[in-house]
């Protein structure tokens, strides 16, 4: 495996951007997501050897930090939020309805790669719940329905 | 009544650049005059003015401040944008909002400490916050209003975002300070105190969001105008976020020692219709919760809660009508704990995992009676024992939620359903 030149030249950056080179890596860990849609195991050695950091330092971050995902997810990561506040509103109704109607099994890949659907804990979001959010995009005051339609319009 | 005085141009998109923010609100004027004054003058006027921190713990910020050794080392700002506690939204307004109000306020506060470079740490999930805080950012260094010699000062400050990564324990200011070393986010024993070893062993001082947008206005408005508002121990105004049965759920900005109930009826539209109130969680989930006569009563600042046994906390405040199910509720705040224990205490590794596993067992129709009291036992063994407060935190709402409403967990462990709903939920809704 081989990281982008882009990737690379962001990792570099990275490496004196802050008092110490070990802060880099929560930010490099999210340009590997972003350009692989997951942290692999395999990247995290790679990783490794750009930041001539220990493979271990990089491991525990990503395996601490619930926003790394340490199994592929499909092209758009829903992610409901299940706390308090959005579970009065139906949070967990909405998760169930996405899980079921986009074929997502809660944390798996649909068949067709589009949707993973996990339940989150809060997103900061109480006043306008239900919400989830996408990628990096939050939707609030959602519907079954609206939901629905929001995500199978998405290209 | 609402008191627009950190929110007063919140409403308005223009705000959010540095343009807007100094035409309608004077912005960086006060910074302006704070690096003509002498240090030690601005932190007696935050403490003066009595701040409390915003983010949920209350230590008063100017006194923070004042741990600071003066050895010589160099001195770090943290402002802790980490908000996770559950119902807090707050934040996230000033940070899109007013992302200006909040930077000035931490120049001014670096200023005061003499501090060269800060960090605003957001939590992972506020991308939008991000970019926005980050842009804002970019605007005062291009202003000339971060850099060297700021305004001609001579004062120095750099300032940088770094992004969480979805870890509520990080809000926690030594797992703050662990995450931004590059490590996982576990606190870390105190003392020493961040004041004194914090980022990279340097002294630290973090502060909340809304508390640098405090300091913004206090140094604007002077120390009078800011006690204006408030208690006597509870100074100035504060944002609250009100979420759950509310007809107008939102953030809202009222004087401390505002009561409970104005603003459940008032600013937020009351109850829905024909609904009766039942509970409010105070302060975020970690707050024990109310019951609605306590609720009624109550006004809120920090000593009132305390006295209620409650407390004041991100000031996130949960309204529970009565057709909530109170097991249900606490299944979903345990299992929170649970999921965002850090591990690295056996209490809470252990503790939080197990009254979660009671409570869902009743919830799932399988419980014991015994475990009620098991609950609250267990529970109260994990207060105290721990590095930082988050087994307290959960142990809050199990204790008070077993204490208060107790008649609905006993129904629940003999009929195997819910008391309010009458069923048992199962199936794919089910947490």
């Amino acid at each position: 495996m081989e990281f982008s030149s882009q990737l690379k030249e962001f990792i570099k950056k990275e490496l004196v951007r802050y008092e110490v080179k070990r802060s880099a890596i929560i930010p490099c860990l999210f340009a590997v997501q972003k350009e692989q849609g997951w942290v692999s195991p395999e990247a995290i050695t790679v990783l490794s050897k750009e930041m001539e950091l220990p493979e271990t330092w990089i491991t525990e971050v990503t395996s601490f930090y619930t926003m790394f995902n340490r199994k592929p997810v499909g092209k758009y990561h829903v992610q409901v939020c299940c706390n308090i506040s959005c579970s009065m509103a139906g949070g967990r109704e909405l998760a169930a309805h996405l899980e079921k109607n986009l074929s997502a099994k809660a944390g798996e890949v649909s068949p067709d790669g589009r949707y993973t659907v996990s339940r989150v804990e809060c997103l900061g979001a109480c006043g306008t719940a239900p919400m989830m959010q996408v990628n990096d995009e939050y939707y609030e005051n959602l519907t079954l329905e609206s939901a629905e339609k929001l995500l199978r319009e998405m290209e | 009544m609402e008191t627009k005085i950190l929110s007063e141009h919140y409403d308005k998109p223009e705000y959010r650049t540095l343009e807007g923010y100094k035409r309608l609100g004077g912005g960086y004027e006060p910074l302006a005059k704070c690096l003509k004054m002498d240090r030690q003058q601005i932190i007696n006027d935050v403490k003066t003015a009595g701040v409390r921190g915003r983010g949920g713990a209350g230590f008063p910020a100017g006194v923070k401040w004042g741990f600071l050794p003066d050895n010589g080392e160099t001195r770090y700002l943290l402002c802790n944008a980490d908000e996770g506690e559950p119902g807090t939204f707050k934040d996230k307004v000033i940070l899109e909002q007013a992302p200006h109000q909040m930077i000035e306020g931490m120049i001014i506060a670096a200023f005061a400490i003499n501090s060269p470079k800060s960090y605003v740490y957001i939590r992972g999930e506020y991308a939008k916050a991000q970019k926005i805080v980050k842009a804002a950012i970019d605007e005062a260094y291009a202003a000339g209003l971060l850099g060297e010699n700021i305004l001609g000062s001579g004062f120095t400050h750099h300032m940088d975002i770094y992004s969480g990564a979805g870890a509520y324990i990080c809000g926690e200011e030594t797992a703050m300070i662990s995450s931004l070393e590059g490590k996982k986010g576990q606190p870390k024993l105190k003392p020493p105190f961040p004041a004194v070893a914090g980022y990279l062993g340097k002294p630290t001082i973090v502060n909340n969001v809304e508390t640098f947008s405090a300091v913004q206005i206090i140094m604007r408005d002077g120390v009078e105008a800011y006690r204006k508002y408030g208690t006597e121990k509870s100074a100035g105004t504060k944002l609250f976020s009100i979420s759950g049965d509310v007809m107008k759920p939102g953030v809202y900005e009222v004087p401390l020692g505002y009561p409970l109930k104005d603003l459940i009826e008032q600013e937020c539209g009351g109850l829905r219709p024909g609904r009766k109130l039942k509970a409010v969680i105070p302060g975020g989930s970690s707050a024990p919760v109310l019951n609605a006569e306590e609720s009624y009563k109550v006004t809120m600042d920090y000593e009132a809660l305390a006295e209620m046994g409650s407390m004041l906390g991100s000031g996130a405040i949960i309204i529970m009508d009565d057709s909530r199910c109170m097991v249900d509720l606490l299944e979903v705040t345990l299992h929170f704990y649970h999921h965002e224990s850090c591990g690295q205490c056996t209490p809470c590794r252990e503790g939080t995992g197990w009254i979660h596993k009671m409570v869902k067992s009743i919830y799932d129709g399988t419980g014991r009676l015994q475990d009620i009291d098991l609950i609250d036992r267990v529970a109260n063994q994990m207060r105290g024992r721990t590095i930082c407060a988050l087994a307290d935190a959960a142990s809050f709402p199990a204790i008070s939620f077993v204490k208060k409403f107790r008649d609905e967990f006993e129904f629940y462990v003999r009929e195997g359903r819910s008391k309010v709903t009458g069923v048992r939920v199962e199936g794919e809704a089910h947490a």
